[in-house]
């Protein structure tokens, strides 16, 4: 069993962390601070082919293997939480046309998402709905050859910019998914500001107002727009969110690790400190833990493997859990430092947070994983 | 793969997902309530996966879903379509 990276994924890494050090880590704080993502940052993650990691080359995306497109969403996660829910969403847009879109929806819209010439939100989330998606009371009529949509989604991350929408909607009381453009008529963005976490992820509220959308829009089938279009969004969205959190607590145990090098009190290094001490090494053992967690979710995804689906929700579960410890841990190591703005770790903790909430709550992970330990309890015995 | 085949296989996989129940072949999964929308996305990575089947935009239709002897015909006929091709 070898569960090490291949050369060129060794490569691919170090291009990958290369590009977070020079572009995206020394700006993380300052974006933050000014709650907006510089369009230039997001058109050369285009130009670098990172937001077609996972579209695949016919379409003008990369193609990465799973292991690839995963240390990609680590690294850029490392820098910044807020610009890995860009790949994030792009990516969960793109899945969601990838797998169920007609050949015409692949050709029209992928290789512009590939390359950032277009950047795609997800819209699931409404003022009323979160978890219970299934039930969002946006509508869609059907009218001639067209669809009129009217209702409200929040908290949609890169709303404020995004050119296109993947939008969910009832239609005759069916789970439908649309893609909407920006200019349609009666579609318009509100920003969200003031929030705890991913405050460069530009959230916008939409509102849709009898936007009247072609058919060829239609993503997938009446009916099939959350048991089919959106939960292939949202599993490929918590593959992303798992890998990012590594990379989030990557950059935590590194914060630490410098600031307890030279931080000295009553007389040492803090690394010299047992107490100390004890947070580093849960850090480091709970990111071992979860590569591993992400390494089997990518070999499932790469295999086309039914399981794939538990086992990513398990991944982005326990990261995101992990990856809290750890940037509490962080902040409370580098104390008041840690809470003041000179030191990334207080943006690491509050984005960790959003990371709980985003593509699945936890209890919505926890009530999955758990039904599903009872399923293979009840096979375990039928096979007995 | 003959249909007896194909319909055991399908029985064996829904039978993982599913509590004390002997699911008629014709038992309607979805208005039942025998399984949930997670399940959807895993049958049709199932299908792919075991029968070497790509299952696209125009395989949504909930008559191809609904019931065993469903899964057992949409399995039959893409492999004929796949055959014939």
């Amino acid at each position: 069993m070898d569960l090490g990276l291949t050369p060129e994924q060794i490569e691919s890494r170090k291009r990958f962390s290369d590009f977070v050090d020079e572009y995206i880590a020394p700006v993380a704080d300052q974006n933050d601070r000014d709650e907006h993502t510089p369009v230039e940052l997001i058109k050369r993650l285009g130009e670098q082919g990172f937001l077609g990691a996972f579209i695949p080359e016919e379409y003008g995306g990369k193609g990465m293997d799973m292991v690839t497109a995963g240390l990609l969403c680590e690294e850029i996660g490392r820098g910044s939480a807020s610009l890995l829910s860009l790949l994030t969403i792009n990516g969960m847009v793109s899945q969601a046309i990838l797998k169920w879109g007609t050949r015409a929806q692949k050709e029209h819209w992928l290789p512009g998402l590939a390359t950032a010439e277009k950047v795609a939100a997800f819209g699931v989330t409404e003022p009323d709905i979160g978890s219970d998606a299934k039930s969002v009371e946006t509508t869609a009529e059907l009218s001639g050859n067209s669809y009129i949509l009217n209702g409200r989604k929040k908290w949609i991350s890169y709303g404020q910019v995004a050119d296109l929408f993947l939008i969910l909607a009832q239609c005759d009381g069916k789970p439908t998914t649309f893609l909407i453009e920006r200019d349609t008529p009666g579609f318009s963005t509100t920003p969200i500001t003031g929030l705890l976490g991913f405050r460069s992820a530009m959230l916008a509220e939409l509102q849709i107002e009898k936007c009247r959308v072609p058919e060829e829009n239609l993503v997938g089938k009446p009916g099939f727009g959350f048991s089919h279009v959106t939960n292939v969004a949202l599993d490929h969205g918590r593959y992303c969110v798992g890998w990012g959190c590594l990379g989030l607590a990557e950059a935590c145990l590194q914060a630490s690790l410098s600031y307890t090098s030279e931080r000295k009190q009553f007389g040492t290094n803090l690394r010299g400190h047992q107490l100390i001490q004890e947070m580093i090494a849960d850090m480091i053992t709970n990111i071992k833990a979860t590569r591993l967690l992400c390494y089997h979710a990518a070999y499932l995804k790469e295999t086309g493997d039914p399981g794939m689906i538990m086992e990513t929700s398990i991944m982005k579960y326990f990261a995101s859990r992990m990856v809290n410890k750890i940037a509490n841990d962080a902040v409370q190591i580098h104390g008041a430092h840690g809470c003041g703005s000179e030191y990334s770790v207080q943006r690491y903790l509050r984005d960790a947070k959003i990371m709980e909430i985003i593509e699945g709550s936890s209890q919505m992970q926890q009530i999955i994983i758990a039904k599903s330990g009872y399923m293979n309890f009840r096979l375990e015995k039928r096979k007995k | 793969m003959s249909t007896d085949e194909i319909k055991e296989k399908i029985k064996a996989f829904i039978c993982q997902f599913v509590q004390n129940v002997d699911i008629p072949d014709d038992e309607d999964l979805f208005a039942s309530g025998l399984v949930n929308s997670l399940f959807a996305m895993q049958l049709v990575l199932h299908i792919e996966k075991e029968f070497q089947l790509k299952v696209a935009n125009d395989d949504l239709d909930y008559e191809n879903f609904k019931s065993i002897n469903a899964i057992t015909d949409f399995i039959g006929q893409k492999d004929l379509n796949s055959e014939t091709k």
